[in-house]
């Protein structure tokens, strides 16, 4: 069992998906040499070329647009969005085509590539550098969102989510990149499934949901917050929000199981 | 054709192009198609029995002349006024036509069969789709090219400009083919753009070809020329087809309120129909009896359109959940059970 960061367990989802199938890709804005500016593909294009692995001129709706040309030529394009404040340009090909085409084209071709954003604040960061958009894309039909909230889960999620027939919105909570976690990636065995939360800690008496465990961990624990209040606390990470499909519902929450 | 064209490709040698007589032929039938089909599309939503419109009567040879160019393992990526090239392409004009009957998104017929992409309304989006197609063909070392299609508003998107550079940057075998229209809806092209549009290939370094896109003939060498580049050496092309449109916008757009009727009268004396029969007749190449089969066919060819469109149903409810994701997921699985009861 071994110490690992988000960012090497993203880092090992990305080589082993490269080594696992052929056709996948990894392209974004200095992704390549320089290893992304979070270093999440670094050594990746020395390992696998640039015909796999490259760097893309700068411009989000490209990136996103010619992904999507890529998917429908049969390639895996895993694509970065280098920060979460830059990447509204790629919306509307997002929005109206990548959702889309699936069912657009009555399931004759689709759009089996994903887009990782880094994103999120809680690291001291600037305008642009700290949003929290996922909401604009969990109420996209067509689209799967995810949010890995430690790195054992980062690994098995973004492999789940590279081997997934339909487009996914990956979001890297940049505050957990450094976070450490002991254990061995892909041990699960399976893919993850992809729409199923986690339970961090069980409990009976309340629920507690999170998107994302964002906090420290320090203060996050959930051992003295359930032994403070005297009652058992369930805690939740829902990893693959999207919008609730009933009004009374709490918003980005599957069921616990 | 005045100073809009000085540059322009036009009236090339029949010999130089390496068609034959069928070929010449094959042309004209097909623009003459296209004219007929889209009249009709424009009655039936006159009549109600489509949504919306938009009409590309004075485009044919531009549409024509450039699908025609290609080869069938080329892809086509179309934005909202193609009919013409879906007709080259053998797209099923009612499948087509779903889409402005407001019955399907993109239309029913099978992309993928036809090397002919879904009707694509944003305007210029579709322009990233065939680069990336043509830079995911070039890694697996096919032998093919695609091609964009898109008018001079469309020039003004930044995924215009952003699928130029990718595409010059990745060696990518695109040919990007503007149909300058002279109109973006009321704007005219004055209006939208100061450089002459060939010329912007120069700011991503490839080359740029202004052809005279009421010419079919100028059209299909202009555009064979780019393929060839595209194919053998990696190399985009930007052409700019010089035409008119002779129609509005679409259904839903008075042209009256912003275009001279002069100026119409003076693209309808070039209508490319028109002027391509003269050229047929002049080389020898089809008489009479040609243009009465062509126009028999025409007729028969409109009939069935209007038939058919007229015949499709709406699409079952249950379709609305059938391809949103390649397997239901549960929230849309209650969702479906909430409408459908099942």
């Amino acid at each position: 069992m071994t110490e690992v960061t988000m960012v090497k367990a993203l880092n090992e989802a990305l080589r082993d998906s490269l080594r696992d199938d052929a056709r996948t890709l990894v392209l974004g804005e200095d992704i390549g040499k320089l290893g992304g500016v979070f270093r999440v593909t670094d050594g990746l294009q020395e390992a696998f070329g640039t015909d796999r692995v490259f760097d893309t001129p700068l411009a989000e709706a490209a990136i996103a647009g010619v992904s999507l040309g890529l998917a429908l030529a049969g390639w895996h394009p895993v694509a970065e969005m280098q920060f979460d404040g830059f990447s509204y340009p790629a919306l509307d090909q997002v929005i109206s085509h990548i959702a889309k085409y699936r069912y657009r084209s009555r399931g004759r071709q689709s759009a089996p590539l994903v887009i990782r954003i880094p994103f999120a604040g809680g690291v001291g960061a600037a305008e642009h550098h700290s949003e929290s958009p996922e909401a604009y894309y969990a109420h996209t039909a067509g689209l799967k969102v995810v949010v890995p909230s430690t790195p054992l889960d980062a690994y098995d999620l973004l492999r789940a989510s590279i081997a997934d027939p339909d487009p996914v919105i990956f979001f890297e909570p940049k505050s957990r990149y450094w976070s450490k976690e002991h254990g061995d990636l892909g041990a699960n065995g399976d893919p993850l499934p992809i729409g199923k939360a986690r339970v961090a800690r069980r409990g009976t008496d309340w629920l507690r949901v999170r998107s994302r465990l964002l906090r420290r961990p320090r203060r996050t624990a959930p051992r003295s917050r359930s032994s403070t209040s005297g009652r058992s606390c369930r805690w939740t990470s829902t990893r693959s929000p999207r919008r609730s499909a009933r009004p009374d519902g709490p918003s980005s929450c599957t069921k616990p199981r | 054709m005045g100073e809009e064209l000085g540059r322009a490709v036009s009236d090339p040698d029949l010999e130089s192009l390496g068609l034959k007589e069928e070929g010449l032929r094959d042309l004209f039938r097909m623009m003459a198609l296209t004219r007929r089909a889209d009249l009709e599309a424009t009655a039936l939503q006159r009549q109600g029995e489509l949504a919306v419109y938009p009409p590309l009567a004075g485009q044919e040879a531009a549409q024509v002349g450039s699908a025609y160019a290609l080869e069938e393992s080329d892809w086509i990526f179309p934005s909202y006024r193609e009919l013409g090239a879906a007709v080259v392409r053998g797209v099923d004009l009612v499948e087509y036509l779903h889409f402005y009957r407001a019955t399907w998104h993109g239309g029913t017929y099978d992309a993928t069969a036809h090397r002919f992409g879904y009707v694509s309304v944003p305007v210029g989006s579709q322009i990233l789709h065939a680069v990336g197609y043509a830079m995911g063909a070039k890694l697996d070392g096919a032998s093919l090219c695609t091609l964009a299609y898109f008018g001079d508003g469309a020039t003004s998107e930044g995924d215009f400009h952003e699928g130029c550079n990718f595409a010059a940057v990745f060696h990518a075998p695109v040919i990007f083919f503007c149909q300058n229209n002279q109109w973006a809806i009321s704007v005219p092209v004055s209006a939208q753009t100061v450089a002459p549009i060939w010329r912007k290939a120069d700011a991503y370094g490839f080359p740029g070809v202004q052809v005279d896109g009421n010419d079919v003939l100028a059209v299909y060498q202009a555009t064979r020329e780019a393929a060839a580049r595209a194919r053998d050496e990696g190399i985009p092309t930007l052409i700019e087809a010089v035409t008119y449109r002779m129609g509005p916008h679409s259904t839903a757009d008075d042209a009256s309120r912003y275009r001279p009727a002069s100026e119409l009268e003076t693209w309808k004396a070039r209508d490319p129909i028109d002027r391509y029969r003269e050229r047929l007749v002049r080389a020898g190449v089809a008489d009479d009896g040609f243009f009465a089969e062509v126009e028999q066919e025409a007729g028969a060819f409109a009939a069935r359109l209007r038939a058919g469109v007229i015949a499709s149903e709406p699409r079952p409810v249950e379709e609305m959940f059938a391809w949103v994701f390649a397997e239901l997921p549960e929230h849309l699985r209650r969702q479906r059970q909430e409408v459908l009861g099942d």
